[in-house]
């Protein structure tokens, strides 16, 4: 069982391993995503309070959803490169930076322009907003501090910490229309409970939902391959791949 | 598990539990200030400020929406289903604005616990329902409530 984790964790087994399925997640992903993108937009009955501004929900939540779900990925990868000193971890840590913060941006834009023709403003500094806004900049400070240090191992065990320290903000954020009295709703879709929300628009967005985690898989496991040929660029294989199998596909 | 490693796993989970218990008793300490809005309830109990800028939310009481025909004068009650305050707000209210609906109402508390609002936002709920949907569990409402009044005289008579 060692022995494969220990395989699995060797960069080169890693970009080899992942080059052959990249092509499929991708397919998946823009499968799941061009048919709920037809289905939500077109397909989907109107809301009847909010008519058809609803339905940013199908780009809104799915953003949110793995803007959380990438911070625990980020953190749990920046914590295996504390504990285990393990490359690969430090590298899907660095690769889960950016992508988050970009998930964190969307969510915030899109709901602000849902906001103010459902509620009347843009922005409000109420507790779910806000701690949304927390988890942009944690985003932002690890991304940061990764390059702050000269000294590789360092940079990278500070932006680890950080984004250790800041798991705390994931279920202050899941949870915040729920302990505090906040302008945003509480949550549609429940683990416990059925979704407030009825079929027809909910199915387009579960694919939807399905959709975005394949495009965030996508998107970190090609910035791993890239982080990967940069790390690794004076070892051997790398320089073979670039050099002399230029044209054999990995 | 070898023994440097057992102690940088024991170091982040320390670090990762004992910012979590901060924030959550900092939390917890703030939750007031967290909350957005003061509830129609502490506002009767006395417990929002006046003459202070706050916030008041809560659902419109159905009916109680009066818009003034000269000007954009409007008054409107908001309740938590135990205490009621009244809003008067001068201005445009959001188009999802609505009786039964939830609202957010930004302004300062008069010394006749009416709250002088400056801006109201509308607070959607979770629910997301398509118009025929709503349009029928609209009709349903009315039988039943029909149905029941109607049990009602009988019972009378």
């Amino acid at each position: 069982m060692w022995q494969w984790f220990h395989r699995l964790a060797s960069p080169r087994w890693f970009y080899q391993a992942s080059g052959k399925f990249l092509p499929w997640i991708s397919m998946l992903g823009l499968f799941f995503i061009s048919l709920g993108l037809v289905w939500g937009l077109g397909f989907a009955p109107q809301d009847a309070k909010q008519g058809n501004s609803f339905r940013i929900i199908y780009i809104h939540v799915p953003s949110s959803f793995l803007a959380l779900v990438g911070y625990y990925i980020m953190a749990a990868a920046g914590a295996i490169a504390i504990i285990w000193k393990i490359k690969l971890a430090d590298m899907v840590m660095k690769a889960a930076a950016p992508i988050g913060a970009a998930f964190t941006f969307v969510a915030l834009l899109t709901g602000a322009i849902w906001g103010k023709p459902t509620w009347g403003t843009y922005w409000i500094w109420d507790a779910r907003i806000t701690s949304m806004l927390i988890l942009f900049f944690l985003y932002l400070g690890v991304i940061i501090l990764q390059s702050s240090y000269e000294h590789k191992g360092l940079s990278s065990k500070a932006a680890a910490l950080l984004a250790l320290v800041g798991t705390v903000n994931i279920p202050i954020i899941y949870k915040s229309v729920d302990w505090w009295y906040t302008l945003h709703q509480p949550a549609t879709i429940r683990f416990t409970e059925a979704p407030s929300m009825h079929p027809d628009m909910f199915q387009p967005l579960l694919v939807m939902i399905v959709g975005f985690y394949f495009l965030y898989a996508i998107a970190l496991v090609a910035s791993i391959r890239v982080e990967i040929l940069h790390r690794e660029r004076r070892t051997k294989w790398v320089q073979d791949l670039v050099f002399t199998n230029k044209n054999n596909d990995p | 598990m070898h023994p440097l490693r057992r102690y940088r796993l024991t170091m982040v989970i320390f670090i990762v539990v004992m910012t979590s218990i901060a924030v959550g008793l900092m939390s917890f300490a703030l939750r007031k200030n967290i909350n957005l809005f003061y509830t129609p309830s502490s506002v009767v109990l006395g417990e929002a400020p006046i003459n202070v800028n706050i916030r008041v939310g809560g659902m419109v009481v159905e009916g109680s929406l009066i818009r003034a025909e000269d000007s954009l004068l409007s008054i409107f009650k908001v309740t938590d289903g135990v205490s009621e305050v009244k809003v008067q707000h001068e201005g445009i209210l959001p188009d999802m604005f609505a009786e039964g609906g939830g609202a957010v109402a930004t302004g300062k508390l008069d010394e006749n616990f009416i709250f002088i609002a400056s801006t109201v936002l509308a607070k959607h709920d979770e629910n997301y329902m398509p118009p025929e949907v709503t349009f029928a569990m609209d009709e349903a409402r009315l039988h039943t409530k029909k149905l029941n009044s109607e049990a009602g005289s009988l019972n009378n008579n």
